[in-house]
This record gives C-alpha cells, structure tokens and sequence, in this order.
C-alpha cells in the first residue's frame, strides 16, 4: 500500500447497524494500521479492540459510528479510534470497565481488554444520552 | 444461508474456520457440530483457525462453547494453528479458553487426540473390564455418504 496515498492519513467515519458492519470496521481499522507501518502483533491488538469495541456500539448502544483517524504528535504516528452511539448509556463506568462485568451474557472483557490492548483509552458515557469511546494506538 | 463445514476424518471431526464469524454462522457451526458429534460418535474434534488474523471475545466465547459442548458429549477439542500474534492479543485481552487444548497444526492436534484415545482405551481394559463397550445406539447410526 502505497503511504503516498493521500487517503491513507484522511479520517474516514463508518456507520455500525448491522454484524457485516463489526466486520466492515475491522477491514478497515487493519487496512489503516497497515498502511501506518503498525507490527503485525500492534495491528492484532488494535483490530481486536476495533472489533470488541464496535460490538459493544451494535449490541449495547443500539447502532452508532466508528471514526478511524490516523494522528500525529510529537513525531510520533498513532490511530485513534472514536466508537459513539446514541444508545442508553452506562450508569456505572467503573463497573464496565471491570474484567468479567456484563450486563448481556458476554465475557464481560470487551471494555477492559480493550483498554489493555490500546495505548490511550477513555470512555464517556451519560445514562439516556449515549456512549463515546475514544481509544488510540501508538507506534 | 451461510454454513462452515465439518470435515470427518476417521474418529474426529475437522471444522476450518476461514472467513470472518458472526453470530448466527457461529450459532449454526454450534448446532451442525453437536448434532454431527451425536450422529457419528466422534471422540474429538479439531478447530483449526490458521486462516483467522483475530479472534475477539466473541469467537473466543464461541470456541470455549464448542469445547464444553463436545466434552458432554464425550469429545475433546483441540484448537490449532492459532497464529502467534493472534495468541498474544487473546492473553492480553483476558481470554481464557478453558478446556481447549492447542496444537501448531492439524496433524500435530489429529497426535495428540489419537494419544489420547490410545491412553483411555488402556486405562478403560485395565480398570473397568466388567463395562460393556461403547456401541453406537440404534437411531443413531452413522449416516455417512
Ligand atoms: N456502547 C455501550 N452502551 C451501553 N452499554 C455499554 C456499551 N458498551 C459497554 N456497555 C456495558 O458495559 C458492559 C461491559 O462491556 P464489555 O464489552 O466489557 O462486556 P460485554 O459486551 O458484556 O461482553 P463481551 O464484550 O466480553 O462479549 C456491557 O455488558 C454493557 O452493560
Ligand atoms: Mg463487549
């Protein structure tokens, strides 16, 4: 892939409906951290957490957005990933974020491994307005 | 509609996961498999998913079903050819796959499930003479092309 391709470094936003969309973000976020030059093991890391993350915006949040955005600071490349539904929202985050909590018969690791896989993660959620969940990855 | 198939090679049963999971392929492969377990006898069953590049809780969950599932029906499962960055994100993930085995490849999974049925056939004439064999029960004969 060619990192000339002025595509490689725009922001593109996905729309999470359906299960096909799970895998839509998948093949895009490995794309992505492909062409940003990521190890293959980092480019694992961060599709599964793409992958645990856009479920939880499918599932939980009723349907909502994945933003894949490739970023830069202080010389340093990065993918940074923003999940946002309009759905119910969590009461308790730090609950959420516990291994093994869940509310809809999982694993409960989503949230947390996700956390553990990523670099930078942060979540906010408000009950009855939704839930955003900003995580990033840095080379 | 969409289905992964299940290979019979002798005593076992080979599924070889290839194109991305969802829920309702994961939800059919469960329910082929159970079924083709009771139908054959299989004593174990082989998941080879050298072709994934991810398995995420959700496969996870799947593959931990289909061991539990297997086991109560007298069959062991044998995960192989998980490749390595792909087992480093499970772990830190949080992943347990209890009751799974794992093996490098097909054939070194068919190995030990053959060792292992060997190591029972011996421990069962050894311990348990006076125990019938296991034969196939009427209705569930094996209805193999
Ligand atoms: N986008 C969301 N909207 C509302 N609730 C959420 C959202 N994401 C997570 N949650 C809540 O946080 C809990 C923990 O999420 P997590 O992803 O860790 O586990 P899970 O989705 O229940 O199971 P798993 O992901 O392991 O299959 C969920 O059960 C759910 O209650
Ligand atoms: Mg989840």
């Amino acid at each position: 892939m060619p990192t000339t391709s002025p595509d490689a470094a725009r922001a593109e936003t996905l729309s999470i409906a359906v299960e096909a969309d799970v895998v839509r973000v998948r093949q895009a976020v490995r794309t992505r951290a492909a062409a940003l030059g990521f190890s293959i093991v980092d480019q694992t890391k961060v599709v599964t957490a793409a992958s645990e993350l856009a479920r939880n915006t499918l599932k939980h949040g009723g349907g909502g957005h994945c933003r894949v955005e490739p970023v830069t600071a202080g010389g340093r490349v990065g993918l940074r990933l923003v999940f946002e539904d309009q759905g119910p929202g969590i009461p308790d985050v730090r609950l959420a974020l516990t291994d093994g909590y869940t509310t809809g018969g999982g694993m409960g690791l989503g949230l947390s491994g996700s956390r553990r896989l990523m670099t930078d993660f942060d979540l906010w959620s408000e009950v009855g307005k939704g839930t955003r969940v900003t995580v990033a990855k840095w080379k | 509609m969409d289905r992964i198939p299940i290979l019979r090679m002798g005593p076992f049963l080979l599924v070889t996961i290839q194109v991305d999971m969802y829920d309702q392929l994961a939800l059919t492969l469960q329910e082929d498999l159970t079924d083709l377990i009771a139908r054959s006898g299989a004593r174990g069953v082989l998941i080879d998913i050298s072709a994934l590049d991810l398995v995420d809780s959700f496969m996870g969950r799947m593959i931990a079903n289909i061991a539990q599932m297997s086991r109560i029906m007298d069959a062991r499962t044998v995960l192989t050819g998980m490749r390595p960055a792909v087992a480093i994100t499970l772990v830190e993930l949080g992943m347990q796959l209890p009751g799974v085995r794992t093996a490098l490849n097909v054939d070194r999974g068919m190995e030990l499930l053959r060792a292992e049925l060997a190591a029972e056939a011996v421990a069962t004439t050894g311990d348990d003479e006076w125990e019938p064999a296991p034969q196939a029960e009427p209705g569930h004969a094996d209805d193999q092309p």
